[in-house]
């Protein structure tokens, strides 16, 4: 009986911190006209969590074309079908990995340095100082942060694939010998705007919003001692990651499960 | 015509659960205009009430009265209404570390006014000034001291001339020289606005030399003694006399209830 007891424990402890991060999204929606009246703090966040990503995700978006398009060739030439590469690698970019991986860098990046942001505002009470000056944490600090990071999700995981195919061409075409009007040509017929580019875009819109909101409430609700800081970062990373992979296969099953 | 009280503590408890109340059926009346200090151990709710007077959070039982309208802390507007008629001294000063000195004080005076830009910088060099840090507005608040930091607080705190200002622990860490600074820039501050002023503090000397009234707390918030700083100082009361006069022996035990010794260590 001790265990169903334990169990039911974990499940309702489970069940009050959704409801309260549920909550807390809720809060911080309410809370963004009044952000965007206020657009000057909304550029800051996207100069402090876009601009600042730019480094990491420009240079694993080059990696990443780069041993994609060696990948690819090594198996389609098997087939005789290097001629594809470039169609292959650019699907592979806009439509999964750029999305996937900017939205990890960006957890890895951006996400850590929101929560530690938030969560040492928090331990110097410096929230709580503006709660009592009458101006709304919510408003003034976590909805910027929070419009800031859908703004630049989708601009890096744009910036992270045309990087990518930019990699893949130098390997595929000045190293490797593929033909370069084959490798622009099948892109521009095989390549859909609105359904290859634009899910991509939308996706990267969607893990903006996870890995961001993840980060504030993680910040938001750290304890406030440095242990509680370091735990919440570890977990600003852990959680965002895993939703963004869980979220990644749901709609990537809705947007693209016809052929 | 106003009200002599500006603040009523109307027979609040208050508990962070609901097993372990930090104050009991308190009852308290701050005078407008006048300082009054909290004084009392740790742990005996000082910074609780002062947050209760604020708003942070709401009473288990009882009212508090902000100039005779009773706090709800459920009503935001109401609470942004009143805690922009306050300011806040924090013990560590929660100043904003990505700002400047200069940008801390315009801090509230940018978010709460539409004032031109000259007409900020103005009131923050006179607010700085008054706290002695008019050559500091360019320092970020990493350069400086605990008590500069402190006074750049006040500063942000007095930025918008409240009606009411809180201090909570003005004088904890600060070098004799910035306590006697502190505690005459707290008298002055309150003469010259005219404000109320509530200092929580545990530093007798300090609280009896500028309070106009002083209120000694015991724990769960049970009053022993309120008064003048004289009739305090001149009190026969054991436990008023233990405090006051800083005595090791008396009716407050410095030991956390404990079993007996020998219990612990195995030797009864």
């Amino acid at each position: 009986m001790n265990w169903v007891a334990r169990l039911g424990a974990i499940a309702l402890e489970q069940f009050r911190s959704w409801g309260h991060a549920t909550f807390f999204f809720m809060e911080m929606l309410r809370a963004v006209p009044a952000s965007l009246r206020r657009f000057d703090l909304v550029v800051a966040q996207v100069h402090a969590i876009g601009n600042r990503s730019l480094v990491i995700i420009l240079a694993s978006g080059l990696a990443v074309g780069f041993v994609l398009a060696l990948q690819m060739y090594y198996a389609l030439v098997i087939y005789g079908a290097a001629e594809n590469l470039g169609l292959i690698v650019n699907l592979s970019l806009v439509r999964e990995l750029g999305p996937v991986v900017a939205a990890l860098l960006f957890a890895g990046r951006a996400g850590t340095s929101l929560t530690a942001e938030i969560g040492l505002m928090k331990a110097g009470e410096q929230l709580a100082a503006m709660e009592l000056m009458a101006i709304d944490p919510k408003a003034r600090v976590l909805a910027p942060r929070l419009i800031g990071g859908i703004i630049s999700m989708p601009i890096l995981a744009v910036l992270f694939s045309a990087v990518g195919i930019l990699g893949a061409w130098v390997v595929a075409v000045m190293l490797i010998g593929v033909d370069a009007g084959n490798f622009w040509s099948i892109m521009q017929t095989g390549v859909d705007v609105w359904r290859d580019v634009g899910n991509g875009v939308v996706k990267a819109a969607v893990f903006g919003v996870i890995c961001t909101v993840v980060a504030l409430y993680q910040g938001h609700e750290t304890e406030a001692t440095p242990e509680g800081v370091a735990y919440a970062t570890t977990r600003t990373v852990v959680i965002s990651s895993l939703w963004v992979l869980g979220m990644d296969f749901i709609l990537t099953a809705l947007m693209f499960s016809r052929p | 015509m106003t009200s002599e009280t500006f603040i009523e503590i109307d027979h609040v408890t208050f508990g962070y659960d609901a097993s372990r109340p930090i104050l009991s059926d308190l009852s308290l009346k701050f005078q407008r205009g006048k300082v009054t200090a909290i004084l009392g151990g740790s742990g005996c709710g000082k910074t609780t009430l002062m947050r209760l007077v604020a708003g942070v959070y709401p009473t288990d039982k009882g009212r508090v009265i902000f100039d005779g309208d009773v706090v709800d802390t459920r009503d935001q507007a109401q609470l942004y209404r009143l805690r922009r008629r306050l300011g806040m001294l924090f013990q560590f000063g929660a100043l904003f570390t990505d700002l400047s000195v200069f940008e801390n004080v315009a801090f509230p005076l940018r978010e709460h006014t539409t004032l031109p830009e000259a007409m900020i910088r103005d009131i923050v060099l006179m607010k700085l000034n008054a706290v002695g840090l008019r050559g500091a507005a360019s320092l970020r608040i990493g350069e400086v001291s605990g008590g500069m930091a402190r006074r750049v607080a006040l500063a942000r705190a007095i930025a918008l001339d409240p009606e009411l200002i809180i201090y909570d622990e003005p004088f904890a860490g600060l070098d004799l020289i910035s306590m006697g600074v502190a505690a005459k820039l707290i008298r002055t501050l309150n003469d010259v606005t005219g404000a109320t002023s509530l200092v929580i503090s545990h530093d007798v000397p300090q609280c009896m030399a500028i309070s106009d009234h002083v209120v000694l707390l015991a724990t769960q918030g049970r009053i022993v003694a309120q008064g003048t700083p004289a009739e305090l100082m001149a009190s026969s009361d054991p436990e008023t006399r233990q405090f006051v006069h800083g005595e090791p022996d008396g009716p407050v035990k410095f030991h956390y209830p404990a079993p007996e010794i020998g219990v612990d260590f195995g030797v009864t």
